[in-house]
């Protein structure tokens, strides 16, 4: 038993510290040559333009449920016009980035994680370093700033869009007037609501895809590896999604409020 | 298009003909508990051929990922073009790389890439060449292995004799000094491997360079060692018997559990009495 926790112990921090040895080597590329231009712009449309279909899904279902939800809870204390302000809050603060941060894990992550790991066990990454190509420079940095940046993106998406089927469920279907939903909506939302909703997303992002990078690159095992590594990445970055969220929460609670 | 890595006049002068190129000294290597090589020692002559054969897991490939860099020895010296690579950083490891080519099992091809790409990747991503001048020596390469016709296709497209020597283009579209093939006839039937020898054979006698073959096909290993190419005056290009003194330049190594079980030409190889030479050959 002591031998086997022995084990799990030595393995978990030579994963943290290679993690942390690719996050060093991912922040030094960033601020040194060569740059892969193109790739970043690729990535940028692959990770943010991919992912949006499954970003408004998302946030339109979550936003509509949650007034449907809130609507017969809010129904006992007379308040169903206060609808909106829920809705909006609830999305702003903590759903959008949080449900566009896992939608990310299983779309974005899993990918990273299957297609660096297919590179790995075909050689690709060694045919790569051959030909004079540091693969974190090449296939990491354009994923992770893809990520940083899109992650805040798509999250506004998702926040709009959950509002807006919040709003058609509040009007449709609890039958408050739209202009008092509207109304209800700004009222609820304060300006540091907003900072809280738009600065969790950049750290979801990285987390996301670095997640996603280091464990498609440490793939071994052939195809039967890959499919292990694209399985351990979408938990990994799962997990990482909400315990970062709530660490961001935690820290910027203090700042902002 | 003159691409090689430049040389000062004097390491151009010790690295000339006659001069080794890969130097290994006492080279050894474990992973855990696994002995990989033991005290491996062994040069490579500018121009030559060193041809290492052993049994799967016997540690010829990890030889080429020492002298690559991509793998570091846990004791010993290898040197590579002049410089000793055993201790240095990836960083500096790229220029070493420059002149180095490396043809993987499989090929190891970019998926995502045509033929050309591939072909033209560290030309235009690496060197930064003007994309006329890129597409020109792709399409020289793709001329010289015979697929001039495929550099649109995808990867995936191949057969496994073509995404090779689509793979040996690729590594020579930089004119490096040294290539190093790793069991690059693996998996192939007898007809398609020998248009691979080929490749390499043109490439060794039409270009200068010096090759590293790992592998454990003895008939391929033997046509390397015993053809050679010539140039016909009416431009065509042959692959004929070499001469004796062209069957000296490639030097045959046997590696056996992490250790040089033989060194010696492809006679000296025939002629050997040890039985697990004897085994091997047979």
């Amino acid at each position: 038993m002591l031998i086997l926790l022995e084990s799990w112990m030595k393995s978990a921090l030579q994963e943290t510290q290679e993690y942390v040895r690719l996050v060093g080597a991912i922040l030094r590329a960033c601020v040194t040559r060569p740059f892969y231009f193109r790739d970043v712009v690729d990535q940028f449309e692959e990770i943010g333009i991919g992912s949006l279909t499954v970003v408004v899904l998302t946030g339109f279902f979550t936003g509509a449920v949650l007034a449907l939800q809130s609507g017969v809870m809010l129904d006992q204390f007379g308040a169903r016009p206060f609808v909106g302000r829920l809705v909006s809050s609830s999305i702003i603060k903590e759903l959008g980035p949080v449900l566009t941060g896992l939608m990310l894990a299983g779309r974005v992550g899993s990918g990273i994680a299957a297609e660096l790991g297919s590179m790995v066990v075909t050689d690709q990454i060694n045919a790569l370093r051959a030909l004079g190509t540091d693969p974190v420079r090449k296939l990491v940095v354009p994923r992770v700033l893809a990520g940083f940046f899109m992650a805040p993106a798509l999250t506004v998406v998702a926040d709009v869009v959950g509002i807006i089927g919040g709003w058609l469920i509040a009007v449709y279907e609890l039958r408050v007037a739209s202009s008092l939903y509207w109304l209800s909506v700004v009222e609820g939302l304060f300006l540091q609501d907003a900072w809280m909703g738009l600065i969790k997303p950049f750290f979801l992002g990285f987390a996301i895809v670095t997640i996603g990078c280091h464990v498609g690159l440490r793939t071994s095992g052939g195809t039967q590896g890959v499919g292990r590594a694209t399985t351990n990445a979408v938990v990994a970055s799962s997990v990482a999604v909400i315990a970062v969220d709530f660490f961001m929460t935690r820290l910027l609670i203090p700042l902002l409020y | 298009m003159e691409l090689s890595t430049p040389r000062s006049p004097e390491l151009e002068e010790a690295l000339g003909p006659g001069a080794p190129i890969v130097v290994f000294d006492k080279v050894s290597l474990s992973f855990d508990d696994t002995v990989v090589l033991k005290n491996i020692s062994f040069s490579v002559i500018t121009g030559h051929t060193k041809i290492i054969l052993g049994a799967s897991g016997s540690g010829k490939s990890t030889i080429l990922k020492l002298i690559l860099g991509l793998l570091k020895p846990d004791s010993g010296v290898v040197w590579v073009n002049g410089e000793r690579v055993d201790h240095m950083t990836e960083r500096q490891m790229l220029n070493v790389r420059a002149d180095l080519g490396m043809v993987f099992q499989e090929g190891a091809l970019f998926d995502s890439l045509s033929v050309a790409e591939n072909v033209g990747y560290k030309l235009s991503e690496e060197l930064r060449m003007p994309s006329e001048l890129v597409r020109a020596r792709v399409e020289e390469m793709l001329r010289f292995i015979g697929l001039a016709e495929f550099s649109d296709r995808m990867p995936s497209e191949l057969s496994g004799g073509q995404r090779r020597r689509v793979a040996i283009a690729r590594a020579m579209a930089a004119k490096p000094r040294i290539l190093l093939y790793d069991e690059p006839t693996t998996g192939l039937d007898p007809i398609t491997a020998v248009t691979v020898d080929n490749e390499i054979i043109k490439l060794r006698d039409l270009e200068d360079v010096s090759s590293i073959l790992v592998t454990h096909q003895l008939r391929d290993a033997f046509y390397v060692a015993t053809h050679e190419a010539e140039q016909r005056n009416s431009g065509m290009l042959e692959i004929v018997h070499a001469d004796e003194d062209k069957v000296e330049e490639a030097e045959f190594m046997m590696l056996k559990d992490g250790c040089v079980a033989f060194e010696g030409h492809a006679a000296d190889l025939r002629g050997a009495s040890d039985d697990y030479l004897r085994t091997f050959l047979s």
